[in-house]
């Protein structure tokens, strides 16, 4: 023992430099021998080709959720669905959405997958087999009726390119994005009703700022004002082209007439002052909360906020339109995109998962759960009766704005689905420059498209 | 794994002999002296391998395998599930010719000032004027308040912060209250601003512990140096000087590492104040690491860059470790 201690002592370099010597040569040894196999699968067979059933099972099963956080209507819809069919039980499990998100492919990759999940963007799941195919079902199920640029962003392509191709995913709840108006400032500077054009919202903001209100709550912090720069896009130009580049058709760009004037407009209205001074320290969370506090006569956002923003103004306070055309009697253009949920390749029981879809979009009573607990719409066949919201809630406004939008053939899914990395690594420091005078339109739709090309060619 | 660590751990011994003759002599000498101990050697070896055991093979499952696999999909192009393509060096070329990701790794080295600089020499100078306070309620309370943000979660420190940087918080609502009104802005917003801001969160947090540690240091040097350059005539500054700063040697080399690597990969600040904006003006490569990873399915690039940052950490922290070893 003291021999030891005595050598440590003394020759306290040596050992550990050849410790080190022997850490870096187990090291380079073991990364030589790994690099010799690569990590990951090969590619997967395409899924689905096999024999599907339509008929829910009579055995006793567990179909299990994976959900995120705060998002309770898959509690409900399990809840009554076992009402309906006692043999089915549910298990959910829920993460947040970051961590949800981050973590999906893996989720469904593992020996363990849930039999449906949350899968926000399709990515390269398709393309690495994780995904039951739904063709099978939309035929056997008649999905054919539901409205088809709902399910748009649902398809992708063997070839990566959403929008064709077969069927992935269908929503519990599809969103739609308008304007949520304060009516009590809206009172007060004498406005009332839904603005017809871009220009009459623009007069909406001038009177707002001229009798000090702030107009548009909006922040940038971590992108939300993105709804507010697409809503303006949407209005100039052709849709297609912009539905297109979302949906990665090869030629595609973002770079285009409508682009630079919707930029053009978003800058204006933030040199102008429509906007927050601190805009860029604002994120999703504080814009919604500031404007149920009464800062801001506008917001930019989704249905998905409807519930809670009567819950919290009281109903009658805020109203919820669509963002009008750019020229009068224009059609509407708004996003909207289903609260998507796939089926993992390795779901156990995926004919059963694929049955309770249909029966949310098709059942009065699940239509009702998803339209009570969302606020979202239930999708399903336009011609089966809407269920119904308490008359004059945001929700009932909601309703009839994505009808209306559905009407007009209107619906474009989000920018920030373009790819998976543009929304945080393109859109949000971009815009933040946008905002603030450090970057001019055109050069921001070039840089837009820039990172685009970038991160579809590392892909 | 087992077996082959109570190989190396048992013939020790004679390979350490072999190899280094200088130590060799000296052993060979000690055995001489105390007999022939070899076996009891050996037995005391493994047994001590023995208890390393559990420890090691957390280390080699948690740190040496994650690091050898990390060092693997550096070299590939993947996305974490599907197929994947040898691509070589090319993700270290992104990294070192990407614009964004070099931004991230300067804004890091930035930090190192907020990190490091201004904690260790604010702990210096908190440490001694505590030290210098009669013990007492005061000083146990002072010694309290300073180390609290050290058990706050950074998590938490970042949200309560990006409230008090608010265009409505604190910071602003202070300065208007002693007439600096014109000074006050969104501080996290501003492209000039938020870096230090978050930067200042980090001095917060690490400046309780700085202090502490210092403090326990001040505490080993021997109060007879203290007296001897009191009687040699020497004030506050000589004291500070020539026993205080070389006394603590040892503590500020192990402060300036911690806090060094803490700036290097700082991320939890980052993430829920500023999430890297505005626009790149507070990217750290954290963010960029976890982006890239998570929300982008790069996983090679990742990994490339998070070697690099491994490779960064090391070249900054070991001449601080070789500086410190000197003449001790």
């Amino acid at each position: 023992m003291s021999n030891k201690q005595e050598r440590s002592r003394h020759g306290r370099s040596t050992p550990s430099r050849t410790a080190w010597a022997a850490l870096m040569a187990t090291l380079t040894s073991v990364a030589l021998a790994l690099a010799g196999c690569a990590p990951g699968s090969p590619a997967a067979a395409p899924t689905g080709s096999g024999d599907v059933s339509l008929k829910l099972t009579s055995d006793k099963i567990t179909i299990k959720i994976q959900d995120e956080t705060g998002f309770p209507v898959s509690d409900d819809l399990a809840k009554e669905f076992t009402k309906q069919h006692p043999n089915v039980t549910f298990k959910v499990v829920r993460d947040s959405f970051a961590n949800l998100t981050a973590n999906a492919p893996r989720l469904m990759a593992s020996s363990n997958a849930p039999d449906l999940i949350r899968l926000p963007t399709l990515g390269d799941t398709v393309k690495d087999g994780l995904l039951t195919n739904l063709d099978p079902y939309y035929k056997g199920f008649g999905w054919d009726k539901f409205s088809a640029g709902q399910l748009a962003a649902s398809r992708m392509s063997s070839k990566g390119v959403r929008g064709e191709g077969s069927l992935y995913q269908l929503g519990l709840g599809y969103s739609v994005t308008g304007i949520y108006v304060n009516q009590k400032y809206a009172k007060r500077l004498g406005l009332s009703g839904v603005p017809a054009t871009i220009a009459e919202l623009e007069q909406w903001l001038a009177k707002a700022k001229a009798a000090k209100i702030l107009p548009v709550q909006i922040g940038m912090q971590d992108g939300v004002g993105t709804f507010a720069l697409q809503a303006l896009i949407n209005q100039y130009g052709n849709k297609s082209d912009l539905v297109d580049w979302m949906f990665n058709k090869s030629g595609a760009t973002f770079d285009t007439a409508a682009s630079l004037k919707g930029a053009t407009v978003f800058k204006k209205w933030a040199d102008a002052g429509y906007f927050p001074a601190d805009v860029n320290a604002i994120n999703y969370t504080t814009m919604v909360s500031n404007f149920q506090a009464g800062k801001g006569l506008l917001m930019f956002d989704g249905n998905w906020d409807a519930a809670g923003t009567d819950k919290a103004m009281g109903q009658g306070a805020a109203t919820f339109v669509p963002v009008p055309p750019a020229a009068a009697g224009g059609k509407y253009v708004a996003m909207g995109a289903a609260n998507s949920f796939s089926i993992p390749a390795k779901a156990k029981h995926a004919d059963a998962a694929a049955f309770f879809l249909n029966w949310i979009h098709t059942n009065a009573k699940a239509r009702q759960i998803v339209v009570d607990v969302t606020g979202a719409s239930p999708g399903g066949d336009p011609a089966q009766q809407l269920p119904t919201a308490k008359a004059g809630s945001l929700i009932d406004q909601a309703l009839k704005v994505s009808a209306e939008v559905g009407a007009d053939n209107g619906f474009v899914d989000f920018m920030a689905n373009t790819t998976s990395g543009i929304y945080a690594g393109a859109f949000q420091p971009y815009e933040q420059r946008l905002l603030t005078r450090r970057m001019e339109p055109k050069a921001f739709t070039g840089a837009i498209q820039q990172y685009y090309e970038k991160e579809l060619a590392g892909s | 794994m087992s077996s082959d660590v109570r190989r190396h751990g048992a013939s020790e011994p004679t390979a350490a002999a072999a190899q280094r003759p200088r130590q060799g002599a000296r052993t060979a000498g000690l055995r001489h002296r105390l007999g022939r101990p070899t076996r009891k050697v050996a037995r005391g070896t493994a047994l001590g391998w023995i208890f390393v055991l559990p420890a090691l093979a957390f280390f080699s499952t948690f740190v040496i395998y994650p690091l050898i696999t990390a060092v693997q999909y550096s070299f590939y192009n993947w996305n974490g599930i599907g197929a994947s393509t040898w691509v070589g060096f090319a993700n270290y070329t992104r990294v070192f010719t990407d614009r964004e990701l070099l931004i991230s790794i300067i804004n890091a080295l930035i930090l190192i000032v907020f990190f490091t600089v201004i904690p260790v020499s604010s702990g210096l100078v908190l440490a001694t004027l505590i030290r210098s306070m009669r013990p007492g309620a005061f000083a146990t309370t002072a010694r309290t308040i300073l180390f609290l943000p050290q058990i706050i979660p950074l998590v938490a420190a970042g949200i309560a912060w990006s409230w008090m940087y608010a265009q409505t918080g604190t910071i602003n609502t202070i300065l208007d209250s002693v007439g600096l009104g014109s000074l006050s802005r969104s501080w996290l917003a501003g492209f000039g601003t938020a870096l230090p801001a978050v930067g200042l969160i980090g001095s917060w947090v690490l400046t309780g512990l700085c202090t502490i540690l210092l403090l326990t240091g001040i505490g080993k040097i021997d109060a007879s140096l203290y007296e001897a350059v009191r009687l040699d005539g020497a004030g506050w500054m000589r004291e500070f000087v020539t026993v205080t700063l070389p006394g603590l040697r040892q503590e500020i080399a192990v402060l300036v590492t911690i806090t060094v690597i803490a700036a290097l990969s700082s991320f939890d600040i980052i993430y829920t104040t500023t999430k890297g904006g505005p626009g790149t003006s507070t990217l750290v490569p954290g963010i960029s690491i976890f982006r890239l990873a998570f929300t982008q399915s790069e996983v090679g690039l990742a990994s490339a860059f998070g070697i690099v940052l491994l490779a960064l950490v090391l070249a900054v922290v070991l001449p601080i470790q070789l500086l410190a070893k000197e003449k001790s």
